[in-house]
C-alpha cells in the first residue's frame, strides 16, 4: 500500500520542508500521496500536485484545519490513515504537535525524527541529542513516522500532475481555540534551510551586541542562530535557537560565535558541511567540532571578519 | 483544582554519553542520573499554581525502576504533594508510557496534566500528545506561559515561526519548554520534609495493560566523527581558508 504525508503551510503556500519530507516518504513506498488540510488551501494543493514524487493529493478544506489545532486535524489524519501503511510528517513543530495523537488513536508506537530510511519498517534516528544512532524496526502494521527534515534533500517543486481528490472533513471536538500567532517576519533567509548560518551565544553579552552576528549575517545572505544561553538571557526570539530542543540546521557553513558548545548546541548543527567557531576560550567543547577555529576575542574578530568580507567580491548576495 | 505531573529519571543532561561497543545501547552504570530538564519545569509550574492558590494537589509520578522514587523526592521536594510510583523494570515507550498515565488519570481524577515536551534520552516527543488523545483532551505543547483560568488555560507555545497563543479547555495536557520558568532547587528542609511525604507504589504489571514494546531496537551505534579541525591564527586567515580551502565563501 502506499505512503500518506501530511503537507505543512500556510493555507496559501507550501512550506519548504515539506519538500524533504515527500523526499524520505519517496524512500520508504514510491506511491506518495499527499494530505493537503486547511483553509481556502486549493493553491497548496495545486503546487503539491505538480511535485513529481506525488502520485496524489487528498485535499480536504475547512475553517476548522486553518490553524492545524491538532485535536482538529487529528481525527482527521486518522480517518485518512485507513487507506495507508505509513503516515508521515516533518519532525518540526507542526508535525510533533499532531502526529502522536494520530499514532495513539491508531494504537501505533510512533517514530520519531528519522533519518535515514533503511527499509519500509526499519529507520535511523538519533537519540541522546545526536550522540548515539539507533537503528529501529517498527513491528506495527501500519506505521507513523516523522522525518527530520534537513536530513533528507528537498524534492523538485514542479514537473508533476497528480490527481487532486477532495475529502470531507470529520467531526471537530470543540475543545481547543486558536488566538494568535507571532511569527517573527525577517528578510533573512529561514533558519531551517539557509545555506549560511551565523550563530551568537552567551559571549556576545547582550542583545544589542547582537548586531556584530547581524551585520555578518547580512553580508553573507545568512540566517541567524544562537544558543539557548543567549535565549535563554533574552538577548535574541525562541525561534533562533539551535539545538537539541531547537533547530537543526545542516547548512554548508556554520559560524559559531561566542558559543561554547554545550552537548544540547551541538546537536542541532554539528552536522554541517563546515563549521566556523570564534571564541576566546581556547578549551571550548565547540572546536572539537570546527572545521577552522579561531581563539579571539569575539568583539574585535567580528569587525574584522565583516573588514576581510567586504574585500571580497564573491560573495552572493 | 489538582495536578497530575509527570516526571522521568533520565541520564543528566552534562553526561557524556558512550555507546556500548556491542551495539545494545549506551552506558548508563555508574552514571549521573537526573530529572529530565523539561520536567523540573512541569513540577516548578504546577507548583508555583499550587502557590498561587489556584490549585489544592500537586501528585508527581514517575515510571520505571525504584530509582524512579528519587526522581519522586525531587519533585516532592519542590512542592508536590503525593508522589506515585509506578514500578517497572523494563523500557516501555511512550505509547505505553501514556497507557499508564491514562489508567492513573482515570484515577485520580487530575484538572491537568503537566510533563517535559521531550525526554533527553530517547528523544521521541511523544507522550503528552498521546495521553490527550487517548483521554479525548486538548494538549498544549511547547508550552512556555500559563495563565490558568476557571474551565480553560491560555497558553503560549513555541513554534518554529516563533509564538502561538492557543486556550484549552479543562482538562488538559500540559507539555513544558525549557523558557517556561527558572525551575528552583530544592532548600534542605524541604528535602528532608518530602521524605515523609506519601508515597504510592503500583506495579505496572497489575494494571492490565498491554505494555509490548512494538518498535525493536535493532543496533545502537556512535554517529560519524568529524575530523578534526584546525585552529587559524587570524580572520585573515580564516577567510582566506573559508574561500580558497573549503570555498563556501
Amino acid at each position: 500500500m502506499s505512503v500518506l504525508l501530511i503537507a505543512e503551510h500556510d493555507n496559501s503556500k507550501l512550506k519548504p520542508f515539506t519538500l524533504n519530507a515527500i523526499t524520505a516518504a519517496s524512500k520508504i513506498d514510491s506511491d506518495v500521496h499527499v494530505l493537503v488540510a486547511g483553509s481556502n488551501c486549493e493553491n497548496v494543493s495545486n503546487e503539491i500536485a505538480n511535485v513529481p514524487l506525488v502520485k496524489k493529493v487528498l485535499w480536504c478544506d475547512s475553517p476548522n484545519y486553518q490553524n492545524y489545532l491538532p485535536e482538529n486535524l487529528a481525527p482527521l489524519v486518522t480517518k485518512a490513515a485507513e487507506q495507508y501503511d505509513h503516515v508521515v510528517a516533518s519532525a518540526n513543530t507542526f508535525g510533533k504537535n499532531f502526529m502522536p495523537r494520530v499514532a495513539a488513536a491508531l494504537d501505533i508506537s510512533q517514530v520519531s525524527d528519522i533519518i535515514k530510511v533503511s527499509s519500509p519498517d526499519t529507520f535511523v534516528r538519533p537519540i541522546y541529542a545526536g550522540n548515539a544512532f539507533a537503528t529501529v524496526k517498527s513491528n506495527d502494521k501500519k506505521k507513523c513516522v516523522t522525518i527530520r527534515p534537513t536530513s533528507f534533500e528537498p524534492a523538485e517543486k514542479t514537473g508533476g500532475s497528480a490527481k487532486i481528490e477532495k475529502i470531507e472533513a470529520v467531526d471537530v471536538p470543540n475543545i481547543s481555540k486558536f488566538i494568535k500567532r507571532e511569527e517573527t517576519k525577517s528578510e533573512r533567509p529561514e533558519l531551517g534551510t539557509a545555506r549560511v548560518v551565523v550563530s551568537g551565544g552567551r559571549g556576545l553579552e547582550s542583545g544589542e551586541n547582537f548586531k556584530l552576528i547581524t551585520d555578518i549575517a547580512d553580508k553573507l545572505n545568512a540566517a541567524v542562530g544562537a544558543s539557548r544561553a543567549a535565549v535563554d538571557a533574552g538577548y535574541i526570539s525562541n525561534d533562533h535557537q539551535v539545538g537539541q530542543t531547537g533547530k537543526v540546521v545542516v547548512p554548508d557553513l556554520y559560524i559559531a560565535v561566542g558559543i561554547s558548545g554545550a552537548i544540547q548546541h551541538l546537536a542541532g548543527m554539528k552536522e554541517s558541511k563546515i563549521i566556523v567557531a570564534i571564541n576566546k576560550d581556547g578549551e571550548a567543547p565547540i572546536f572539537s567540532v570546527a572545521d577552522y577555529g579561531l581563539e579571539a576575542d569575539l568583539f574585535k574578530a567580528l569587525p574584522e571578519f565583516l573588514a576581510e568580507l567586504n574585500k571580497l567580491n564573491t560573495i552572493q548576495k | 483544582m489538582k495536578i497530575l505531573v509527570a516526571v522521568k529519571r533520565v541520564i543528566d543532561y552534562n553526561v557524556q554519553i558512550r555507546v556500548k561497543e556491542d551495539g545494545s545501547g549506551v552506558h548508563t552504570d555508574n552514571v549521573k542520573m537526573s530529572t529530565n530538564p523539561p520536567d523540573d519545569n512541569a513540577v516548578e509550574e504546577s507548583v508555583k499554581l499550587k502557590e498561587s492558590g489556584k490549585v489544592k494537589e500537586v501528585i508527581a509520578i514517575s515510571i520505571g525502576e525504584d530509582k524512579a522514587q528519587e526522581t519522586i523526592r525531587k519533585a516532592l521536594a519542590i512542592g508536590a504533594d503525593k508522589g506515585i510510583h509506578v514500578k517497572a523494570d523494563s523500557y516501555i515507550e511512550p505509547l505505553g508510557i501514556a497507557k499508564i498515565l491514562k489508567k492513573i488519570v482515570e484515577k485520580e481524577k487530575p484538572d491537568m496534566v503537566f510533563l517535559g515536551k521531550q525526554a533527553i534520552d530517547d528523544d521521541c516527543n511523544q507522550t503528552g500528545q498521546m495521553l490527550a488523545a487517548m483521554l479525548n483532551w486538548p494538549q498544549a505543547t511547547f508550552t512556555s506561559k500559563v495563565n490558568l483560568k476557571d474551565k480553560s488555560a491560555e497558553i503560549i507555545r513555541e513554534i518554529d515561526e516563533g509564538l502561538e497563543t492557543i486556550e484549552v479547555n479543562l482538562p488538559a495536557v500540559v507539555s513544558c519548554d525549557l523558557r517556561l520558568n527558572e525551575p528552583r532547587f530544592a532548600s534542605l528542609p524541604n528535602i528532608m520534609k518530602a521524605k515523609k511525604k506519601p508515597m504510592e507504589q503500583i506495579n505496572a504489571k497489575d494494571l492490565g495493560l498491554d505494555l509490548t514494546n512494538r518498535i525493536q531496537q535493532i543496533k545502537v551505534e556512535e554517529p560519524p566523527k568529524r575530523k578534526a579541525g584546525i585552529k587559524v591564527a587570524n580572520v585573515a586567515e580564516l577567510v582566506s581558508k573559508l574561500k580558497n580551502e573549503a570555498k563556501v565563501l
